[in-house]
């Protein structure tokens, strides 16, 4: 080969990094700026300062400690569900049943902090963990189970399971969990010895030092270990990975246990942090945000936590714009849904055209 | 070709295109001169397709200039190359199957009283016309998914003359038809340049370029090694430039020297997906040493059989061993700890995985063993380093353990899988349509790894729907038909009419091994 042609290949690969960086920051960035353009024409129409609206955002989000903690709390639940969907997804398991499971795991969880109060705290909190793994972990395997047993798709299954589950965490909230002489769909309050501890002298607490510990292990799994390797080929084709002597059936049973052991432990400590005890409703979304989370950060771990970051932001800052610039709180919704809406769709379009 | 004067109707100059880690076209001329057909001759990779995709507007040249009837131009989309009177047919059909061919040809054109369509009556004349001017036949009436694969390729090739395209270029347009086809096609492409259009073939089939080309440009590893006159040349001269060495067109074997039997198949019965008996009472047996073949048209229980024997398929009744261990219920996991590797025949849906890199794919089965994984870990120096070991040994061309498999072409893609198979040191192999879509220097490479393979002691189950390939390779025949054994011959007492007899259902009268009825 001559030198010119060697030149020739370097350069080549030089320009393909810069390229790569390009193609993976490039979309959503644009898809962004997009939505906030959008977002600032719906501001006008509701008639407030858009500038006013968007510093009230950032501010909410960003703005100092108190509201940087807040975004890290809300991160925490999204970062733990998208972390979980990520090893499904990448098997080309498509398990939408994050909510559910998020519920089963914060009922689990719940059970084994109402009833054994006097336990000691080490003990109490690792079994309540563990319960809520467990349980998100067989609510998400039972999808699994009827997908390999039965060809039903787990789309629907686990979308079905959702509901079931949300049905029967109100229930229970308002029937045999409820709060002895409360009113409320609600449980008693747990003991403090079952709530997590909080860090550094904030609210931070220790579910958001675990979720960021299962960044590395998401990322380990996939990428430095066989069974991950595996998870892998089955999602990229399934015919071959069968054809070179792995269990298909046994990688989906898998990746629903995984996916639903992670979202499952989201629920018990959403429910054992900033809820203090078990709610009707305890998830403002979570299961279904992490989807979200899962497919904007490119089912990437590393992607994955930058995506919980910035989706709790936008959560957190639209919050603030409501009450800062008055803004109805149904329009601060739609602001958020139309940025991530438009950050999705550029996105897939750029992908599309690069195939 | 020197008494044409006129100027070329396309010219290109210092054609650049590179792709992540591969030089695609190495500052490539070309020309053509109108009423021309000018073959591109190379072997798979070696930017054939790449340079036709830059002058039709689907790559961007990263260096170079197109000039068309002496205009530079340049073309951000195929539109553009369709606009100057340029139509290309893929090696690929684009053609909608539920729609006619008069609603494939004018799909995709502006219509002259929008909003509505033409008129049909009219569309059909002028199609009628052209197909007579060119001796194109097809009816504009009837159902493409109803046309046989020939008659979809006219389809294609009026597609681009509807829309008035002066130069075509025909990416490999023989590779997927019958004999029969391809000498229907050849006076075609004559009629067409008689009447004024300028074509460039693409091809690596030697025999057919030599008797369709009037000049042929050889492409290797994306630099034009030579520009001649078709007439000047022959097979071998060409076969030397475009391989860059002398091939030897015939397999060279020994005689087989056969040992234990190593796989065995007794009385197997197996069900097609649409649940119909697939393979009815199969009985054969290969042993240490020798290539058994199996021959037979496609889709008489060829991939039924290769899938059972790897696994993959269930076995209604009967039994299959290999080397000694019953494995009629195992999974293609055990099947290949008990010695057996598989060439699959469909390479993209079974053999490889096109976004995994070339190292990830030498090791599929074994990732989890020593030394690809240590202490349960995966080890990417080790696995990198295998694989480059299995690169240069089976001269995987265009590979580095971190391109992409689907990045390969056809024949490199087939040396990897043939490599990961033979690596895992097996006691059987089964080699399904191994060549199929390859060029002549990847075919020679793999029949004379077989036969070194065989020579070695491996068992070779070979499934070809090539009875050269069958008769080339194998040390006994057998003829499959419907699910059947219809006979087994030694390769060299065969003879091919009695094959080409059993492959259409009718047994052997002089009374050799036979499958059960």
């Amino acid at each position: 080969m001559t030198q010119e042609q060697t030149e020739a290949i370097n350069t080549g690969q030089t320009e393909s990094r810069n390229r790569a960086l390009w193609r993976a920051l490039g979309p959503p960035v644009i898809g962004a700026v997009i939505g906030f353009v959008i977002g600032a024409l719906l501001i006008l129409m509701a008639g407030a300062n858009v500038q006013e609206a968007y510093t009230a955002m950032l501010r909410g989000a960003f703005g100092g400690s108190r509201q940087i903690t807040e975004t890290v709390l809300k991160a925490a639940p999204l970062l733990l569900v998208g972390l979980g969907l990520t090893v499904a997804f990448r098997a080309r398991v498509w398990n939408i049943g994050g909510e559910g499971q998020f519920f089963v795991g914060a009922l689990i969880g719940a059970v084994i902090a109402l009833n054994f109060p006097d336990w000691p705290r080490p003990l109490l909190l690792s079994i309540m963990l563990l319960g809520g793994v467990v349980g998100g972990m067989l609510w998400a395997m039972l999808a699994g189970v009827m997908k390999i047993k039965w060809g039903v798709s787990e789309i629907i299954s686990t979308l079905m399971f959702n509901y079931i589950a949300i049905l029967l965490v109100q229930y229970m909230a308002r029937g045999p969990l409820q709060e002895p002489g409360g009113y409320l769909p609600q449980s008693a309050q747990f003991v403090p010895e079952a709530r997590l501890p909080l860090l550094f002298d904030s609210r931070i607490h220790a579910g958001v030092i675990l979720a960021v510990i299962l960044v590395a292990v998401v990322y380990g799994l996939l990428w430095a270990t066989p069974l991950g390797f595996r998870l892998r080929m089955v999602g990229s084709r399934s015919s071959v990975a069968r054809y070179a002597g792995v269990s298909v059936e046994k990688s989906i049973l898998f990746v629903m246990a995984f996916s639903g052991g992670l979202i499952g432990l989201a629920g018990i400590i959403e429910v054992s942090t900033q809820l203090t005890r078990l709610k009707g409703d305890i998830s403002g979304g979570f299961g279904f945000a992490g989807i979200l989370v899962a497919l904007l950060g490119r089912m990437h771990p590393l992607g994955v936590a930058i995506a919980s970051i910035l989706f709790a932001a936008l959560i957190i800052g639209s919050e603030s714009m409501h009450v800062v610039s008055g803004l109805p709180n149904s329009l601060a919704d739609a602001i958020q849904a139309v940025i991530v809406l438009s950050v999705l769709a550029v996105d897939a379009l750029a992908r599309r055209r690069q195939k | 070709m020197l008494t044409k004067t006129n100027e070329p109707v396309v010219q290109m100059r210092g054609i650049v295109k590179r792709f992540p880690g591969v030089v695609a076209n190495a500052r490539v001329d070309f020309d053509l001169q109108p009423g021309e057909i000018h073959t591109i001759l190379g072997e798979n990779g070696a930017g054939k397709t790449t340079l036709m995709k830059i002058l039709y507007g689907l790559h961007a040249a990263d260096e170079g200039e197109i000039r068309l009837r002496g205009k530079p131009v340049s073309f951000t989309s195929a539109r553009d190359a369709i606009a100057q009177g340029m139509g290309m047919v893929h090696q690929h059909f684009m053609l909608v199957n539920p729609f006619s061919v008069a609603d494939n040809i004018i799909l995709g054109q502006p219509s002259s009283r929008k909003p509505l369509m033409d008129d049909p009556k009219l569309i059909h004349q002028r199609i009628r016309t052209l197909s007579e001017q060119y001796g194109l036949i097809v009816d504009p009436e009837v159902e493409v998914g109803k046309l046989s694969v020939g008659q979809q390729q006219r389809v294609e090739i009026l597609k681009t003359l509807y829309r008035g395209a002066e130069i075509l270029i025909l990416d490999e347009p023989t590779a997927v038809l019958t004999p029969q086809e391809v000498a229907d096609l050849l006076p075609i492409l004559h009629r067409l340049t008689e009447e004024g259009k300028s074509i460039v073939f693409i091809s690596h089939k030697l025999d057919e370029v030599l008797k369709v080309s009037e000049r042929i440009t050889v492409l290797r590893d994306g630099e034009v090694v030579g520009v001649t006159p078709a007439s000047d040349v022959n097979k071998a001269d060409l076969a030397r430039m475009m391989v860059g060495r002398d091939v030897i067109l015939k397999v060279a074997k020994e005689p087989a020297q056969p040992k234990e039997a190593r796989l065995q198949l007794t009385d197997v019965w197996v069900d097609s997906d649409r649940g119909l008996p697939a393979l009815r009472g199969l009985n054969i047996e290969v042993r240490a040493g020798e290539i058994l073949g199996i021959a037979g048209v496609a889709g008489n229980g060829q991939s039924e059989l290769e899938e059972t024997i790897a696994g993959l398929r269930k076995v209604k009744s009967g039994q299959i061993t290999i080397c000694d261990h019953d494995t009629t219920r195992s999974t293609p996991r055990d099947v290949g700890r008990f010695g057996l590797a598989h060439v699959p025949s469909d390479r993209y849906k079974m053999g490889l995985l096109p976004d995994f890199s070339v190292a990830e794919n030498m090791f599929l089965q074994r990732i989890g063993e020593s030394p690809f994984t240590q202490r349960g870990v995966l080890d990417w120096k080790a696995i990198h380093q295998q694989a480059q070991g299995l690169i240069n040994a089976f001269n995987v061309r265009g590979a580095t353990v971190n391109t992409p498999a689907a990045s390969l072409s056809g024949g490199n893609a087939q040396k990897m899988i043939l490599a990961r198979e033979l690596d895992r040191k097996p006691q059987v192999l089964i080699a399904a349509q191994p060549t199929r879509g390859l060029d002549v220097s990847a075919i020679e490479y793999v029949h004379s790894q077989l036969v070194e393979q065989r020579d070695a002691g491996l068992a070779i189950l070979l499934i070809s729907t090539e009875l050269d390939e069958i008769l080339a390779l194998s040390d006994r025949i057998a003829v499959m038909y419907e699910g059947e054994i219809m006979g087994i011959v030694d390769a060299a007492d065969a003879d091919i009419d009695d094959i080409g007899l059993m492959m259409t259902g009718s047994k052997p009268t002089n009374g050799q091994t036979r499958g059960t009825l």
